[in-house]
């Protein structure tokens, strides 16, 4: 630790020493500040940008290209991870997986999160309660909802119990033991602990929405489907952009719904992963192949690039 | 909704007043739905957990009541696994977490909001870069950089990497933006120095923004569940997420322990929302908080 803080106080003083500050501040009437404080507030948030972050992104990429194992440093070893990724049928499953994740979550979160905004913005007696409550399941770990979820979709749980006593079913319904029930479950929890959090983008976002156009529309007879499909959408459409762009990154990522689920198992066959489930398989243990789980990493950082700078161009196209 | 031009009725207007009794109720309606679909379930998970022996969790006709309520299931999660030693251990790296991002994040902020300096394009650009690549992608190497140092199985390795998010130095300086330059312009004539600057003027005017940056680190410290999973294997030294995962994996066959230990997890960040959850909302209406 001590070798890697010093050569980053190391850089960071270096920069500092350089006599650049100085004529700024001789040139100013009154010394605002020293050339040092500046790099002196800013050396701890440097420290872990340095150490945890830029760090350990250059090492993923090394990584990805050496067999290092848990207990082993390996050598390099090529493009191999990276030939073994494309005939791993699992990396492919997984890609599977999270690409209909997405497509599935995004107009679920996209609009009801909106309506819930709109629902709750208006300020009626115990609104705070309301707005508190839907936001319960944004403040609770994903641990925590999965095992509630896994206990109300369990073959005898409160979901299947219910719709059996209600003659809907006879049989019961097995939503985490069959491949494409067990993804959808999932999404239906991704989906359910986001409302809230969503919700409470948008409501900071529908108090800019113009209430004299709302008005001026009502006036004219529009109906509240109309107003909100001409006034407030288009209010918000910056908003919608970036809750957009969060919830396929987030999809992309998903992890904890689908570990907890399957019990870290992955599902029926190893069926159900996604690509952030295959790093955490690959990299613990004392098998764990860290630079196999690497090459996933730079895998996925590619993966969650592409949406973002698909979303860049469509905005500069937009503006 | 009638046109009110006076500026007395117009303030009216934004209450509920201008609201018709029959949406009032529809709003309600929707309200109280909404409610049972988002709590329900929390709900249902704190039934099972004071479910005694004389309840059948397994019942086909799913009762909300349990007959024979008990709190024995949550003494039986805190005896057969250190259910509190594990809520410790979160708390600790949730304090280690809340702080470095207080301190961390507030002194950067500041120098990047207030003092001009060579670099700060370079410094803001690198803070900006990081957050385009998701925390998953360096996992493998962060924990390789935490078992350098020694940390790994370790709370303080679980703490460190999070102690100063990136995103958290933009809010605080985007806080510090909104503090009029005058006062500080008028301190530096009256030969204040950074310091006194900072202390003085800056943070006393950035308290909301500390407390927004606490609350989301300590919420996300408390339930972030795969890099301790990938830092902790000793039990002693789990976290509450990584001890749950463990606890139903142990208990699989009875439900009701399992939802005892969610509980257990669940209630202390709830009442840690509900206190603050005045000043969330309060940011939210502001427009404080963007994503």
């Amino acid at each position: 630790m001590s070798v890697i803080a010093d050569a980053t106080k190391g850089t960071l003083g270096t920069v500092g020493r350089e006599p650049v500050a100085a004529p700024r501040g001789a040139r100013s009437p009154i010394r605002s500040h020293g050339r040092f404080s500046p790099w002196l507030l800013c050396l701890p948030a440097m420290f872990f940008l340095i150490v945890f972050n830029v760090v350990p992104a250059v090492n993923t990429v090394v990584l990805s290209f050496s067999n290092a194992k848990m207990l082993s440093g390996g050598t390099l070893v090529g493009l191999d991870n990276y030939v073994r990724m494309l005939q791993d049928p699992q990396v492919g499953t997984a890609l599977v997986n999270v690409l209909i994740y997405l497509v599935v979550c995004l107009p679920f979160l996209l609009f009801l999160p909106l309506a819930l905004a709109i629902l709750v913005e208006k300020k009626i007696p115990a609104i705070g309660f309301f707005r508190t409550m839907f936001y319960t399941p944004v403040v609770a770990s994903a641990v925590v909802v999965g095992l509630i979820w896994t206990w109300m979709l369990d073959s005898r749980g409160a979901i299947n119990g219910l719709a059996r006593s209600l003659g809907f079913i006879t049989e019961s319904i097995p939503f985490l033991t069959d491949r494409w029930l067990l993804l959808f479950s999932a999404m239906s929890l991704t989906i359910w602990k986001g409302l809230g959090y969503y919700m409470v983008i948008y409501l900071s976002a529908l108090g800019s929405v113009s209430r004299e156009l709302h008005e001026a529309a009502a006036v004219d007879g529009a109906s509240a489907w109309r107003r909100f499909w001409t006034v407030t959408v288009p209010g918000v459409r910056g908003t919608m952009f970036l809750v957009g762009m969060l919830i396929v990154i987030g999809a992309l990522r998903v992890f904890s719904e689908l570990y907890i689920l399957t019990n870290g198992q992955g599902g029926v066959g190893g069926k159900n992963v996604s690509p952030v489930m295959l790093i955490e398989m690959h990299a613990t243990g004392f098998n764990g192949n860290l630079g196999y789980a690497s090459a996933l990493s730079v895998m996925l950082f590619f993966v969650t690039l592409v949406p973002l700078l698909v979303m860049a161009r469509i905005q500069r196209k937009a503006d | 909704m009638a046109a009110v031009t006076a500026p007395a009725d117009r303030k009216l207007r934004r209450g509920f007043s201008s609201i018709r009794p029959r949406e009032l109720v529809v709003r309600y309606v929707l309200l109280i739905l909404v409610l049972f679909l988002t709590v329900g379930p929390f709900v249902w998970q704190l039934s099972t957990s004071l479910k005694g022996p004389g309840d059948d969790v397994y019942s086909a006709t799913p009762q909300l009541i349990p007959q024979d309520p008990t709190f024995a299931n949550f003494v039986e999660a805190a005896t057969k696994i250190p259910i509190m030693q594990f809520a410790l251990n979160s708390l600790l790296v949730a304090v280690l977490v809340v702080g470095g991002n207080v301190i961390g994040a507030t002194l950067a902020g500041y120098a990047l909001a207030r003092l001009p300096f060579r670099g700060r394009g370079i410094v803001l650009g690198a803070i900006l870069a990081t957050m385009l690549l998701p925390s998953e992608a360096t996992l493998v190497a962060q924990y390789l950089t935490v078992r350098s140092m020694g940390l790994s199985d370790t709370l303080l390795g679980v703490a460190l990497p999070g102690m100063v998010g990136m995103i958290n130095i933009l809010l605080m300086r985007a806080a510090f933006m909104a503090v009029p330059k005058e006062l500080d312009e008028a301190a530096v004539v009256d030969g204040a120095n950074v310091w006194q600057r900072f202390w003085r003027i800056g943070v006393p005017n950035v308290r909301g923004m500390i407390a927004v940056v606490s609350v989301f680190a300590f919420i996300a410290a408390w339930d972030d569940f795969l890099w301790p999973l990938i830092v902790l294997t000793t039990p002693e030294r789990f976290t509450l997420t990584v001890g749950l995962q463990y606890l139903s994996g142990a208990f699989s066959s009875n439900p009701r322990i399992v939802a005892a230990g969610t509980m257990i997890a669940f209630i202390p960040i709830v009442i840690f929302f509900m206190v603050l959850q005045k000043q969330f909302f309060k940011g939210v209406d502001a427009g404080a908080i963007k994503g």
